[in-house]
């Protein structure tokens, strides 16, 4: 067993400059031939954040009493993005990756993991937005901050774990990727990234929404990094459980899962 | 001597579904109906096979024979229905030439990226640039983008990729049929020069002349049978006697 785990890794290593490449191709590709380059990296969220505060700002009973509304959806819109953007290209990475797959051996993980890279690679970059949007407004900047890898490392491997899982099920199923885009939309709503859960008990009536919204892994991760960047406190431990307890179960179920189905892939693509 | 790569009884099924069921709607609606059969497609039937270190093997075999199939359970892109590949030692695949490049990029970036699909490090790649550029015969086009180039154009730059190192096997899947006859000279003598360096060839090619010139040993497939294997005099006079009989 331990063996077996050793040669995973070795083979790993071997390939790391393919992801380190792919991630580059992924990065020039996209930026090539747009006047702003790089600079859409930062100037997306940010103007993101605009149209949300712009909508909802204005809509006090979203907005609740939320001080620093700003940061506030920033944060929740930086995680959410993170969170969409690596699954559902996460998703379809093995399916766009199959004319290299039918020809040369890779570990076919690869490309679900270099699409959660790339997409953390562009999170990382909208972090400048988000000291942006802290340094306008005001709001206080809390040494914390340094404390977010924790909600973003476990959320790396959180979407990681969906993305394999994904990936695998949509070289059988296509269906899935359409699907998954109206999910991650519902799942969006149930985030808590433009509103506070507290304040939403009470315009819900009877139905208990906030317990709803407690049973989305993404509103944990979320809420973790508001702790740290805009509220500058420790996270509970609670929150620091639910983070690190549901990357472990997603990413487990995706390797499981994706390993049951990787030697089937080059017959369905 | 320890055979290099050792083929074991190998078969390797595909399910020939006559319509390929993409979505769930339509996969549970062939369900419901019946319809939900595949025809099951031997593309390799119980093939075993030897190849010994330092052996320049051909493959030949009419189209559809398996030769390629058999070529890609070698590489390990596909697992085998049933039976064992053993390989011991690293593989640089030529199968279709260009697997790994991304048309939008340039010759350049074309290189790294294809480098490290093969393994190798940016450093060694590095080191083997002007190599790989010489071996071509591109300099001239290497900012631009592969999309723009013709396919002997991007034949010559993987085949330079994939034979800068020294694999211990070498897996060609004609190749050599692209390029200009002058290019295909070249590949044959670099392909020498591995040998001599103790790589092991494996190619396919349907050019038989080629196959009597280059390799020591023939297996001839037909229709995912292993159906003769063995020297290649031998091997190619009754293959070329069963083509005239027809």
């Amino acid at each position: 067993m331990l063996a077996k785990i050793k040669l995973y890794l070795q083979d790993f290593w071997r390939y790391r400059y393919l992801l380190q490449n792919l991630v580059g191709r992924d990065f020039k590709l996209k930026y090539r031939r747009s006047v702003l380059g790089v600079l859409w990296s930062v100037l997306n969220p940010l103007l993101m954040c605009l149209v949300y505060w712009a909508v909802f700002s204005s809509l006090p009973g979203f907005r609740g009493n939320i001080p620093n509304f700003a940061v506030y959806l920033l944060c929740g819109q930086l995680m959410f993005n993170f969170f969409s953007d690596a699954t559902s290209s996460g998703m379809s990475s093995v399916l766009s990756a199959a004319p290299l797959l039918k020809k040369v051996y890779i570990p076919k993980y690869i490309f679900p993991m270099e699409k959660c890279c790339f997409s953390m690679v562009n999170t990382c970059f909208s972090f400048v937005a988000l000291l942006l949007v802290i340094l306008f407004t005001g709001s206080p900047l809390h040494f914390t901050i340094v404390l977010a890898v924790y909600p973003l490392a476990t959320m790396f491997l959180f979407s990681f774990g969906i993305a394999l899982a994904l990936s695998a099920f949509t070289v059988f199923f296509r269906d899935i990727m359409h699907m998954w885009g109206i999910f991650t939309t519902a799942l969006m709503y149930f985030s808590a990234i433009f509103y506070d859960p507290a304040a939403m008990t009470s315009m819900t009536g009877g139905f208990n929404l906030q317990s709803l919204i407690h049973l989305n892994p993404v509103y944990w991760y979320i809420t973790g990094f508001r702790q740290c960047v805009l509220y500058g406190e420790l996270m509970s431990p609670t929150m620091l459980v639910v983070c690190g307890g549901c990357a472990l179960v997603s990413l487990t179920v995706g390797m499981i899962i994706f390993k049951k189905t990787q030697d089937k892939f080059v017959l369905h693509i | 001597m320890e055979p290099i790569i050792k083929v074991d009884n190998v078969s390797m099924c595909f399910n020939l579904s006559t319509e390929k069921h993409e979505s769930l709607k339509e996969y549970f609606l062939a369900l419901v109906q019946g319809r939900l059969h595949y025809d099951e497609f031997y593309a390799l039937k119980n093939v075993s096979l030897d190849i010994m270190p330092g052996d320049f093997y051909g493959l030949v075999g009419l189209n559809g024979s398996g030769k390629s199939t058999l070529l890609k359970t070698i590489a390990g892109v596909y697992k085998p229905t049933t039976g064992k590949v053993t390989v011991n030692g690293t593989i640089a695949p030529l199968i279709e030439l260009g697997a790994g490049f991304d048309m939008d990029l340039t010759a350049r970036e074309n290189i790294y990226l294809n480098g490290t699909v093969l393994g190798y490090s940016p450093k060694y790649i590095d080191e083997k640039f002007d190599e790989i550029v010489d071996f071509s015969e591109l300099c001239n086009f290497l900012d631009v983008p592969l999309k723009n180039y013709s396919s002997g154009m991007v034949a010559r730059i993987a085949f330079a990729i994939a034979t800068i190192t020294k694999p211990d096997i070498l897996i060609a899947d004609e190749i050599l049929s692209v390029g200009d006859f002058l290019f295909q000279q070249k590949c044959e003598q670099r392909m020498h020069e591995l040998m001599s360096g103790g790589t092991t060839v494996i190619l396919v090619s349907h050019s038989i002349d080629q196959v009597e010139r280059m390799c020591n040993k023939v297996a001839w497939l037909s229709h995912g049978d292993l159906k003769m294997n063995g020297d290649t005099a031998t091997v190619c006079a009754a293959y070329k006697q069963a083509q005239r009989e027809g």
